[in-house]
């Protein structure tokens, strides 16, 4: 019996269905680690509804220690439990639309992005203080700090625990997007220490896939999860025998997971049919071109990001148009277009002119821009990557990995 | 629940002119017609700036007064609004009326009880 894979499986949507019967989310937190407990002391075998036993035994446990308890809090929740009639289906399990409600309330625009992305793994992903002070290495004190300041506001400021209406829905969602688009990024490239960190990014592929099971009609939901499945197909490949870096035209395509690119371009598909792009979307298309086929198809690339600048007129897209650029008009193009973009301490933009610098053969300025570049990485992976193209610069033939266009 | 929507007042900048003043004036009588027609409306009210402020302190018994407001920053409390609505979100919602009214940011905080 494997207790791990329930507890990471059920303990959001439980958590999510105690806060609903208890209106509070410390309480129901409490509630669900006792009936987990109890399960570790009395499972011999998995019973058949692993979710539902937990939520009965935490409400049950609840209900016991809030008699003994005279709080506020706890009256309050003794109040909500008796309004709650004992037929209702909700009390058999967890209730797949309080994992929703939770995830709006996590993500509610009144919390700090740090606070979002915490309570989200928190109390979604079910990851223990401990793991998401590893992950974004902070200390642990800050995040249970965050995490506790976070509830605190939650309840004082009464942020309510419901799915936002339709009309508050664009203003609402695409916080609840970027959380889980950080989570998978920090996951990908961790911003300090080794490239990745798979337990994050399968996290966020896992919410991401609740979060589209849940909202099936929203577009960018789906672009979104099909953004994060075609860029995790090619994890496997991303990485090299000794951990070091592999550029994507440099990897064994033999690699990429086929199950989750074809789930990936199906979401795209489905996309495509509604023709209601936004940025996930744009940028899932752009993945699945990457994904199809032998070889990128850099016009359609290329086509896509102007697509996308258009959208979010931001210095990154940008700088990943510029890419396609050198892909489709040569390495002299995108150069002019990356010397007017200026993105402080994002080590990927002298990065990038550092490759086109090399292979305009322009060695020394490509190696200074090397050194700018890998002064200013954040994982041990991607500088070793930077210093090895550096090292290859010493015969400019052979700067590149990717050969340039045709002009 | 009860919240207070506290508009920021930057001090620093020159004041609006009459003619800006009496149309923030006619939209926020606007917003305090729809949260009264609401049920919403507790009280409202707008502050002089903050060189009329005086700060009172008790210390042991003595009695000590001081000129200008608790902090000497640019941003000062130029007037609030007490709302009484169901949650954070239908206080935001308000705010952004407000904050629309008024052309200043609102902050909105949660009352700890009422006398």
């Amino acid at each position: 019996m494997d207790l791990t894979s329930v507890y990471r499986a059920e303990y959001g949507r439980c958590v999510a269905t105690l806060t609903r019967l208890l209106g509070d989310i410390g309480l129901a937190e409490e509630a669900v680690q006792d009936a987990f407990a109890k399960a570790v002391d009395t499972w011999e075998t998995l019973p058949p509804n692993p979710g539902g036993w937990i939520v009965t035994t935490a409400r049950n446990r609840a209900i016991d220690r809030l008699r003994r308890e005279s709080t506020r809090e706890a009256r309050h929740a003794q109040a909500l439990l008796l309004h709650q009639p004992d037929d209702e289906p909700e009390e058999v399990g967890p209730v797949r639309d309080d994992q929703l409600r939770l995830i709006f309330t996590c993500c509610h625009p009144a919390l700090s992005p740090l606070a979002q992305t915490a309570l989200t793994l928190r109390l979604l992903g079910g990851l223990e203080v401990p793991e998401i002070a590893r992950a974004y290495l902070v200390p642990e004190a800050t995040i249970s700090q965050r995490i506790v300041r976070a509830k605190k506001k939650i309840r004082d400021a009464a942020i309510p625990y419901r799915v936002p209406g339709a009309a508050e829905l664009p203003d609402r969602l695409p916080p609840v997007l970027t959380v889980l688009y950080l989570i998978f990024n920090e996951g990908y490239a961790a911003s300090t220490g080794p490239l990745l960190r798979t337990d994050l990014s399968r996290e966020a592929v896992r919410l991401a896939r609740a979060l589209a099971d849940l909202m099936p009609d929203e577009p960018e939901v789906l672009g979104l999860l099909a953004l994060l499945l075609l860029v995790e197909a090619r994890r496997a490949a991303r990485v090299g025998p000794s951990g070091e870096l592999v550029t994507l035209a440099e990897q064994d395509r033999t690699h990429w997971d086929r199950e989750l690119i074809a789930e990936g371009h199906e979401l795209v598909r489905r996309c495509l049919r509604r023709d209601r792009p936004g940025p996930y979307q744009i940028q899932a298309a752009i993945n699945a071109v990457h994904t199809d086929g032998p070889a990128t198809d850099w016009p359609q690339v290329l086509a896509l990001y102007d697509q996308l600048l258009r959208h979010s007129p931001t210095p990154v897209v940008a700088l990943n148009r510029a890419v396609a650029v050198a892909e489709v008009h040569g390495p002299a193009a995108a150069l002019a277009a990356v010397e007017e973009l200026d993105i402080p301490g994002y080590h990927l933009l002298p990065a990038t002119r550092a490759d086109l610098l090399a292979r305009l053969g322009r060695t020394d300025e490509a190696r200074t821009a090397y050194d700018e570049a890998a002064a200013m990485a954040g994982n041990d992976t991607e500088r070793a990557f930077l210093y090895d193209r550096r090292a290859r610069l010493v015969q400019p033939s052979q700067g590149s990995s990717i050969p340039p266009a045709a002009p | 629940m009860h919240y207070m929507l506290g508009v920021q007042n930057d001090e620093s900048v020159p004041p609006p002119t009459a003619a800006d003043w009496d149309a923030s004036f006619a939209r926020v009588g606007v917003v305090n017609d729809e949260m009264k027609a609401k049920g919403v409306w507790v009280f409202a009210g707008g502050l002089l700036s903050s060189d009329s402020s005086t700060v009172v302190r008790v210390q042991d018994c003595t009695t000590t007064m001081t000129d200008g407001p608790f902090a000497e920053t640019k941003e000062q409390l130029g007037g609030f609004w007490v709302i009484d609505v169901p949650d954070l979100d239908a206080a935001l919602a308000w705010a952004e009326k407000c904050a629309g009214a008024c052309w200043g940011p609102i902050e909105v905080r949660p009352f700890d009880g009422l006398a």
